[in-house]
């Protein structure tokens, strides 16, 4: 017991005495720490990186007197897989594969921030078909809210509040089978790529997202029926994880949390991509600088996100048939997917003009598949505003068929930092909300 | 292409990709690397002669006054303070390129200045140029004005002997996890910063994964008698 057993042979990695916890030993520990005389109430505790509470593989260090944390650190990297690596060694389209699975929860920011920088590089933005654009901004808002139903639904689940867990659950499930429907996948979609989108809407899609835009009118107001004056809600979350508009911009805090403070700072309407100067919404505030405050900037903003998404619809529905990749063929993707007996792969026209009658457009796909495009030698960098907040992709290219560096940040590992000052000084179950709060995802604190 | 046995390519000394390219505008860039050949054939197999190319990557160069629009005032409020080494204005994105002992001082105007006001640091992205001599190691640095609604880039450079660079995590905080991301990464040592220590990577893993040197790794790959090698040993389109 007094051996740390997960320290170095021989290394002196902490101070003081060290306990293994496996459970049901408390009396042990509590014997073990009056029997060296130091039987104060000082414990550092590791909380994860195995902890259903702390959003994934995250490793909170804790160090508490009593009940109150006196010191809150976070260990990350766990899930580290080496994502901005791998793009050096990939084309162009194939880094969005990689990147939308960053953060898992809003797969098409990852890939929307990291394709407009490439398309800004390319020197294409302003000849991307509106269908495309249009689609980008459903499929984003989409994502918002299932992201937003995620985090409310943890959030909800970590405090005991199971029904907004399962129901929130319940609507993401609607989300992802829209997400189905359009892109074939319900996560790592890399859809969104450079010069447009991967493809057409499917037929009925549109129908289906009427449908889901009805039905979540009726079952949004469910989580402020459950929640917005529930008092042990509001008891859990009010003035925990406290943090003003200084702290947040100190600690570079964007999105909800930014927002949370009274200040509205939304990338889409400052500095709008995607054409979302086009859409009709409100930015979100709320001004408790607290989790409570987050909980309802999330839910409004996923009301408005429904607004959008309603826009997007209407006017995908009078675009049937326009493009949706740029016209330039040495950019777009040439090879066309559809629906077969056996699922969705190449189409079998595409396969049959190519391989049997023009061979020109076989060597056109062989090397914009094999090789890709080139990019023009520079960088870009233009961030989007993620459920999380700016989500940017530093994209460098030094004018070859691979990206020279892609670096993104991610609003999950910036916001992270805020831990130590929102829950020091604070209760050991309040860490909890605070970090639920902050809603980091780990698949993008790491990359 | 193995020079033995093409003795007719032109060896890359005639056309020097270390000294600087002057394009017809009269911009002065500077080449950061040099690409040889055309189809990632090196040694053997690509007789269509494209093999001999040697291009020199040129990233975009100094812009000149007057950059027009606010990108002067900024420009105007930082050359009061320091010197700046080059304004670089590319796709409507301004990088001012700054001494690496300057770098605080920057920081500190520009978040500071009341004609400034860049609260908010995006952090810093390294990236590393081995063929940048002299300044292999850049930290690239994303602020932005929410006051103003500007967007500026800061750019300074260390040489991969000396990768120092001044922290300015004091300016802002923000930056802390950033710069042990990129002290991880590219092994750039921020001076001054709190505690740089490795935050992606385990704490005892041995070199910096995102710098150019470092493999990416990978093992070969059977599959039905054919063998792919691991992604960084493929033939690859140069």
């Amino acid at each position: 017991m007094t051996q740390d057993v997960y320290a170095g042979p021989g290394a002196e990695t902490a101070e003081g005495k060290v306990f293994t916890v496996t459970g049901q030993d408390w009396d042990s520990i509590t014997q073990g720490l009056s029997d060296e005389g130091v039987a104060d109430e000082r414990v550092v505790v590791n909380m994860g990186p195995q902890h259903p509470s702390t959003h994934g593989v995250l490793r909170l260090i804790l160090e508490l007197e009593g009940e109150t944390v006196t010191e809150a650190r976070c260990g990350i990297g766990y899930l580290h897989t080496g994502i901005e690596k791998n793009m050096e060694y990939r084309s162009w389209v194939q880094g969005v594969t990689f990147c939308t699975r960053m953060d898992y929860l809003s797969p098409f920011y990852n890939e929307m921030t990291y394709v407009l920088g490439v398309e800004r590089l390319l020197g294409i933005e302003d000849d991307i078909p509106e269908k495309a654009q249009v689609m980008r901004v459903l499929l984003m808002e989409l994502n918002r809210i299932s992201s937003h139903l995620v985090c409310i639904a943890t959030g909800g689940m970590e405090i005991g509040a199971l029904t907004v867990m399962t129901i929130g659950f319940r609507e993401r499930e609607l989300v992802l089978d829209l997400f189905e429907l359009i892109t074939g996948l319900r996560m790592n979609h890399a859809f969104i790529r450079p010069g447009g989108v991967a493809q057409d809407l499917p037929r009925g899609a549109l129908d289906e997202i009427k449908n889901f835009i009805q039905l979540m009118k009726k079952r949004l107001p469910e989580y402020a029926a459950l929640c917005n004056a529930n008092p042990i809600f509001k008891g859990r979350l009010e003035g925990v994880g406290h943090l003003d508009l200084e702290g947040c911009l100190a600690l570079g805090m964007t999105g909800p949390v930014l927002r949370s403070t009274g200040y509205g700072w939304d990338l889409r309407k400052t500095q709008p991509y995607s054409g979302y100067e086009d859409y009709e919404f409100d930015v979100q505030t709320w001004d408790t600088c607290d989790s409570y405050g987050r909980f309802r900037v999330r839910l409004n903003e996923m009301w408005e996100s429904l607004r959008i998404v309603e826009q997007a619809a209407a006017r995908l529905g009078q675009l049937e048939g326009a493009p949706v990749m740029v016209a330039d063929k040495k950019i777009a993707w040439p090879s066309q997917l559809a629906i077969g007996s056996d699922g969705m792969g190449n189409s079998l026209d595409h396969i049959r003009h190519i391989m049997g009658e023009s061979m020109e457009a076989l060597i056109h796909h062989f090397k914009l598949v094999t090789e890709g495009f080139r990019v023009p030698a520079g960088q870009a960098y233009v961030p989007v505003e993620s459920p999380r907040g700016e989500l940017g992709a530093h994209v460098v290219s030094d004018g070859g068929t691979r990206p020279f560096r892609a670096h993104f940040r991610d609003p999950s590992f910036t916001n992270l930092q805020a831990t130590s000052v929102m829950s020091e000084g604070g209760m050991v179950a309040d860490v909890i909300v605070a970090i639920a709060s902050i809603d980091p995802v780990m698949g993008g604190v790491d990359r | 292409m193995s020079d033995e046995k093409a003795p007719q390519v032109p060896e890359a000394k005639t056309q020097d990709p270390s000294t600087d390219v002057v394009r017809s505008d009269s911009q002065v860039e500077q080449a950061v690397g040099v690409r040889r050949g055309m189809f990632g054939a090196h040694g053997t197999g690509d007789t269509s002669g494209y093999g001999g190319l040697v291009a020199p990557v040129v990233l975009p160069g100094a812009a000149q006054r007057p950059f027009g629009g606010w990108y002067d005032e900024v420009a105007d409020a930082l050359e009061s303070t320091i010197d700046v080494d080059r304004v670089v204005i590319d796709r409507g994105e301004i990088t001012f390129h700054v001494r690496r002992e300057d770098l605080p001082v920057v920081a500190r105007t520009l978040r500071d200045d009341p004609a400034l006001r860049f609260e908010l640091c995006s952090g810093v992205s390294g990236v590393h140029y081995p063929g940048d001599t002299g300044r292999e190691l850049h930290a690239v640095y994303h602020l932005l004005s929410m006051t103003y609604n500007r967007r500026i880039r800061v750019e300074v450079t260390a040489p991969d002997d000396d990768p120092h660079i001044p922290s300015i995590v004091d300016t802002y905080p923000t930056n802390d996890w950033h710069e042990r991301e990129t002290f991880d990464m590219f092994g750039i040592v921020f001076d001054g910063h709190p505690a740089l220590t490795r935050i992606l990577m385990p704490d005892d893993w041995p070199g910096h994964p995102q710098r150019k040197d470092y493999p990416l790794g990978g093992i070969p790959v059977e599959y039905k008698g054919g063998t792919i090698p691991p992604p960084d040993e493929r033939r690859s389109y140069s």
